[in-house]
């Protein structure tokens, strides 16, 4: 036998897909207002024309785009080796900082400074002191500028996410570690284990957070001398004397985060719908 | 409504007009004598002028004053370059030696509007629009080149030619006449580097991270001189791009200006200024990249 929904469940289905299509097409309708009167409010200002010859240019913009995404290509680079590097630091530290007992009171003082340090000191003047100062000790062996402005990324981003890293592990109920031990873990084979793999899935969120804001501040190392995309933009800026390049390193910028920030936001919608699920 | 202030707006612009074209060569017959239409030989009369005072050309120039441009800061010996200049200058308006008087002006007592103690005054002043509004220049007597230094221990510290910065790691401030000469004249098979200012790029350069850093002629001289321990002048790099110029400075509306310029333009037409050029700068540790 066929399932017949019932004239009551169909005219249920009837009244919810009006009231879909309804909400659909108010939605459309709003944004439709809403990006009229912004493009109007925008084009419409007397200045507009001005702005959109001085950063909008289409053709400064095909002059200086080689240019700029050649330099770009050094960003992505450097972004590709850091994220990973920062993000084992981040774990490292955060680890270090959890451990217990009297005897690793040092270790953890140190994980503790370094954060705190980090967090605080500004990116601009580490890739200053890393790139500038370091090549100044004149020791044999020094990497080239590229190599200490990463190191100075790496550092201070893992200065953020050991604490984000902290936060996860911390989360996670003493009484899973306690029920680990009573299983015969040791405290490093629970850690690895039960802690961390809990703690990482439920701050997966802010660690992709951290990364993309990473991704861009990447941009910082043309303070050390190398000409990336921003430092590309800023000498087609001065040759020109029109901002467009600074537009195209932008719209680079944006279209290398949009896949990390979709990322961020399928994991946190996942990980609300498992909660919720287990609620 | 029109019609009946037509006449009175053209009556205006008429009396207007008339004003503007009554006061304004009266300037110049105050310079030039009795007639506007007088040769320049009677515009500048020789060691004539309306100087500030009669007889002797006052030459204002900042205390101490530095080489190359100034030789043991002694204006009056007549070395280095814009002492040089100065003479030369001095020599064509038809004010021997003897004649000519130094007075000590700081840099922005210079170029400030107000009175000045001096007829025309020597410092480097590079011509700019906004300075132009309180002072006069002169036509310029110097394009300032752009200058590759370094360390004794670089590798290219002994370079001669622009070949032999080929293969250097060149650096410069970003945006600048300086990054210009590294792209479109030296052309290096490395990438330069490129700094958000010339401090940095110094920087860089005292750490080994860049061979050479390219500056203009100048603050080469003064990098070399005060800032870099063992710094070296390795060489000028042919004109590059729009060149800052530095001209004499004079006092808003001057009756010498046209004279000094005059002057300026006669030394540059029959090359003493790339003479002195060579002698003070190119030969006085700024040698030519050729």
């Amino acid at each position: 036998m066929t399932y017949a929904p019932s004239e009551r469940q169909r005219e249920r289905f009837a009244y919810r897909r009006r009231q879909a299509i309804r909400s659909v097409l108010l939605a459309a309708g709003s944004t439709a207002v809403v990006g009229t009167l912004l493009v109007l409010g925008v084009t419409g200002s007397p200045g507009w024309p001005r702005v959109k010859q001085s950063f909008f240019n289409l053709t400064v913009a095909r002059e200086y785009f080689p240019a700029v995404l050649e330099g770009f290509w050094l960003n992505v680079r450097l972004f590709v080796v850091c994220a990973p590097l920062a993000l084992a630091l981040g774990l490292l530290i955060a680890v270090l900082r959890t451990l217990r007992g009297p005897v690793t009171f040092p270790v953890r003082v140190l994980a503790a400074g370094y954060t705190y340090s980090y967090r605080g000191l500004p990116l601009i003047i580490a890739i200053y002191l890393f790139a500038f100062g370091i090549p100044g000790l004149r020791l044999q062996g020094t990497p080239d500028v590229v190599v200490l402005g990463g190191a100075a990324i790496v550092i201070t981003y893992g200065a953020y996410l050991a604490e984000v890293f902290r936060a996860g592990i911390e989360s996670v109920h003493p009484s899973q570690v306690a029920a680990a031990r009573s299983l015969g873990l040791s405290y490093r084979q629970a850690m690895r284990h039960v802690v961390l793999p809990q703690a990482v899935r439920r701050v997966t969120p802010p660690l992709l957070n951290d990364i993309v804001a990473l991704q861009k501040d990447v941009g910082l190392i043309s303070l050390a001398g190398p000409i990336d995309a921003i430092r590309a933009a800023q000498i087609g800026v001065a040759k020109s004397g029109n901002f467009t390049p600074y537009v195209v390193a932008a719209v680079l910028f944006i279209l290398l985060a949009l896949p990390l920030i979709a990322i961020t936001d399928r994991v946190t919608l996942r990980a609300a719908r498992a909660q919720n699920a287990g609620a | 409504m029109v019609s009946r202030f037509t006449p009175l707006l053209v009556g205006g612009a008429a009396l207007a007009l008339t004003a503007v074209t009554a006061c304004s060569p009266v300037e110049d017959s105050n310079a030039s004598g009795a007639s506007p239409s007088s040769s320049s030989a009677d515009a500048c009369p020789s060691g004539a002028l309306g100087t500030v005072a009669a007889g002797k050309l006052t030459i204002g120039t900042d205390d101490p004053a530095y080489e190359p441009w100034f030789k043991d800061s002694k204006p009056a010996n007549g070395q280095g370059f814009e002492s040089a200049v100065a003479y030369q200058v001095a020599e064509r308006l038809g004010y021997s030696k003897e004649n000519v008087v130094w007075t000590s002006v700081t840099f922005n007592n210079a170029i400030a509007p107000g009175p000045k103690a001096f007829d025309f005054d020597i410092n480097q002043f590079s011509i700019t629009d906004e300075r132009k509004q309180a002072v006069d220049f002169s036509s310029p007597y110097y394009l300032v080149r752009q200058t590759v230094i370094t360390t004794k221990k670089s590798k290219i510290a002994g370079a001669k030619t622009l070949a032999e910065l080929n293969s250097a790691k060149l650096g410069a401030q970003v945006g600048t006449t300086s990054y210009q000469a590294i792209t479109d004249v030296i052309k290096p098979a490395t990438k330069p580097s490129v700094f958000n200012n010339n401090d940095d790029a110094k920087k860089a350069l005292e750490n080994g991270t860049v061979d050479g850093i390219v500056v203009d002629l100048p603050t080469a001289f003064y990098m070399t001189g005060a800032e870099l321990k063992d710094g070296v002048i390795v060489g000028q790099v042919p004109q590059v791009g729009v060149p800052e110029q530095f001209g004499l400075v004079l006092d808003k509306g001057s009756k010498l200006t046209g004279c000094v310029s005059q002057a300026v333009d006669q030394l540059r037409g029959d090359g003493t200024l790339a003479v002195l050029e060579k002698t003070w700068l190119s030969d006085a540790g700024a040698p030519e990249l050729k």
